[in-house]
């Protein structure tokens, strides 16, 4: 158990509360519709399309979170350019930031 | 006993050594003799590390000089100064130690069916080795410059392993870009080792930090330093390698590289903590390690979001994570001039950074090796030709459940356990810090869940019919990190009251690290 | 605090090759060029090493029918022998690396011949 000054944190009580919930969710389940059986009934009803063939249903990498992505365009690109892949710019980052550093350490502390 | 407990220093880096150079011997009469030598050098080492540890975390601070006439003559009759390689061992190195044993048996395990198809397998087993010594040599040594000829065997090593599949385009640029990194960084920490021994002549950590006046050159020395062990840990605007070579690495290695990127984290807490110390104007440096942190988590983690190579997605959240280890040191390193702050939140939000290095190696090495389970079995890490995994590699699926959930700090996992310390402590330091930290944990949340929505849910795909599980020895591997952060979710208290206090108090205490070699003369 | 070192060429010589080196590995993109680049870094922090240890009028560090006067420091000496081994492995393995860059890719540009970025 961790203590913090606001609170604390012990994962028994967490794990011991939440399998209580999932046996009360469990519960409330089995007192539902008696008369369904598995794969007798019909088809969910989606949307008024057919059904896509095999392979196509699934959603694919590069169009999550697209909403995401094109909100944040005007921060996304330049930093996906500055990603240039050139060995020659990791080594310019290296030399810029120790420069900076060292400014920073010789205003703050005095030469 | 005793005797294997004084000089498990040594022997805990020298015996990878040894087998690495017995496995080309003995892998040319069988393969299966060599395998059976590596695991079992390695779990003989875990044994080693974990008698180690339970003495240092008893009687202190354990000193071993190589070539002495008793291990624990650091320094000589009728000398003022250390004059030998001296292994100094605290409790923050040993706490780095049993992760890297931990994290290179589990590799080690899996690897072994990993790379059964590839050829020149000895070659992998010895650089593997070389690449313990490595991180071994690095947390255990108490002498500048020998931390860097560690660096520079960890880093070679690590080149050619992430080289090593040569057929594919990509892992020979992977490798050479960390190669160049690694030679200049390493190139000029030898610069700033040379600029403190100019001044004070002497090499050993505990005697600089004795004889340390924060005079010009030691302020150049330390910019180099810090910014030559940031760029090895990968904290941004420095971190460009990470993804590169991450991805293209063999999957056992990339656990085992994550661990080797936290042993530069180690070597530049200790420059700032052990070597400056009291001297340095802590509350600039810190506010510079805080920045790194903060930077790293944010970019770290934005970008991780439109990748669709798995294992590049990964890395990118390595660097992330890394942001949150330092944000929690870098606000002990700021008040550590302050008494009250730093008994009221700045040993806790170390002791959250620090338990955050080792929940981050167990549950990065655990989604490292499940990326390179999918990678086995499908072919390819591209997450826009994934689909549908879920149904066939079931244990391979629930394994990345648990490291996604850990990733992302949902309780129970031990990720939470850790956040929750670096977040109460942060809070109190700067509320905005925080703020950032939980909402890059959010996007974490998000990222693991497109990787796992695009290769494990969705329908059965046609092309991936025959895919089956991961091999045995795969599993196991991955089974003894998911074993590792059950147990951590479980009881993170006492991990933490064990294992995790005594590293953060031995870093804070630079006093103990000093009269452990110098013999409490002041 | 540098006591006992008379002159400063050396150390000029140390700052020039070092920015020289950096200049290098930073605006050529041949890769070939970039690690001879990393050689003359090599270069310029070994003579620092050694240059460091140097006190003026100093004889070599060894005992045997030593000439009287001051030694200069061996120390530095040991380190530099390390950190040229070191450079001739990591030498040894960028070159083999770019070779096999070369292979696959057909080019030793590090603009041209990279696949991986963003």
């Amino acid at each position: 158990m961790i203590e913090s000054p606001s609170g604390f944190w012990g994962p028994v009580v967490w794990i011991i509360t939440a399998v209580v919930a999932l046996l009360i969710a469990y519960f409330i389940r089995s007192r539902g519709e008696k008369a369904h059986k598995k794969g007798v009934q019909s088809e969910t009803f989606l949307m008024a399309n057919p059904s896509l063939p095999e392979g196509k249903a699934h959603v694919r990498a590069h169009n999550i979170y697209w909403g995401f992505f094109e909100g944040l365009r005007k921060y996304y690109d330049p930093t996906i350019t500055a990603h240039t892949g050139i060995v020659n710019d990791y080594i310019i980052w290296f030399i810029g930031v120790i420069a900076i550093v060292m400014i920073i350490l010789f205003v703050s502390g005095g030469i | 006993m005793d005797k294997l407990l004084t000089h498990s220093p040594i022997l805990i880096i020298a015996i990878p050594l040894l087998v690495a150079f017995l496995t080309p011997l003995i892998g040319r009469a069988s393969g299966k003799a060599r395998n059976v030598l590596v695991v079992a050098s390695l779990a003989f080492v875990e044994f080693l590390v974990i008698i180690l540890a339970r003495d240092i975390y008893l009687n202190g601070i354990h000193v071993y000089a190589l070539g002495a006439a008793s291990p624990n003559l650091a320094i000589p009759e009728h000398f003022m100064v250390p004059v030998r390689i001296i292994l100094e061992i605290d409790a923050m190195s040993i706490f780095m130690a049993i992760i890297a044993a931990t994290v290179a048996l589990a590799a080690v395990i899996y690897s072994l069916s990993f790379m059964k198809q590839e050829t020149g397998q000895t070659r992998f087993y010895t650089l593997l080795m070389l690449l313990v010594v490595g991180m071994f040599g690095m947390v255990f040594t108490g002498d500048l410059f020998n931390m860097f000829v560690f660096l520079e065997i960890a880093s070679i090593a690590g080149a050619a392993l992430v080289a090593f599949r040569t057929r594919f385009a990509d892992a020979a640029e992977g490798g050479f870009k960390y190669i160049v990194i690694s030679a200049a960084g390493a190139l000029m920490v030898l610069f700033a080792v040379g600029l403190l021994y100019a001044q004070y002549n002497v090499l050993n950590i505990g005697a600089l930090a004795n004889a340390m006046q924060f005079s010009m050159l030691d302020k150049i020395a330390l910019a180099l330093l810090i910014i030559v062990f940031a760029m090895k840990l990968g904290a941004i605007p420095l971190h460009m390698w990470v993804p590169d070579t991450y991805a293209v690495a063999p999957a056992g290695v990339s656990a085992i590289l994550v661990v080797s990127s936290q042993a530069s984290m180690y070597a530049l807490f200790r420059v700032c903590f052990t070597l400056y110390g009291a001297t340095l104007n802590m509350y600039t440096v810190g506010w510079i390690v805080i920045i790194l942190g903060m930077v790293s988590m944010f970019v770290g983690v934005t970008m991780a979001i439109p990748q669709t190579d798995i294992k590049r997605l990964m890395a990118f959240h390595a660097v992330s994570q890394s942001g949150y280890m330092l944000l929690g040191v870098g606000v002990g390193l700021a008040v550590l001039g302050d008494p009250h702050a730093l008994a009221t939140y700045g040993r806790e939000a170390m002791s959250g950074g620090i338990f955050h290095i080792i929940n981050h190696a167990m549950y990065k090495g655990l989604l490292f090796l499940t990326a390179g389970a999918l990678f086995y079995r499908v072919g390819h890490r591209d997450l826009n030709r994934m689909g549908g995994l879920g149904h066939k590699m079931k244990i391979t699926s629930i394994f990345f459940i648990i490291g996604a959930l850990s990733i992302a700090g949902i309780p129970p996992f031990n990720g939470f356990a850790s956040k929750f310390m670096i977040y109460e402590s942060v809070y109190q330091f700067n509320p905005i810090l925080a703020v950032i930290a939980m909402l890059v944990s959010l996007i974490t949340l998000a990222s693991f869940a497109k990787a796992f929505q695009a290769a494990f849910t969705g329908p059965q795909l046609p092309e991936y019919k025959d895919v089956k599980e991961a091999p045995k020895s795969m599993l196991i591997g991955m089974g003894i990190l998911a074993a590792a952060i059950v147990f951590f979710s479980i009881c993170p208290g006492l991990i933490v009251h064990h294992i995790v206090e005594p590293a953060t108090d031995a870093l804070i205490n630079q006093g103990a690290y000093v009269s452990g070699i110098m013999g409490g003369t002041p | 605090m540098i006591g006992g070192i008379p002159f400063n060429g050396p150390f000029v010589a140390v700052a020039v090759l070092v920015g020289i080196a950096f200049y290098i590995m930073v605006s050529k993109r041949n890769m070939i060029k970039l690690v001879m680049g990393l050689s003359v870094l090599a270069s310029g922090v070994n003579l620092f090493l050694v240059t460091l240890g140097y006190r003026e009028g100093g004889v070599a560090p060894i005992y045997t029918n030593a000439p009287a006067g001051i030694m200069v420091l061996p120390v530095p000496q040991a380190l530099t022998l390390t950190s040229i081994v070191i450079a001739v492995a990591v030498l040894a393995l960028m070159l083999s690396m770019i070779v096999h860059i070369y292979r696959h890719t057909g080019s030793t540009d590090s603009e041209k011949s990279r696949i991986m970025k963003g």
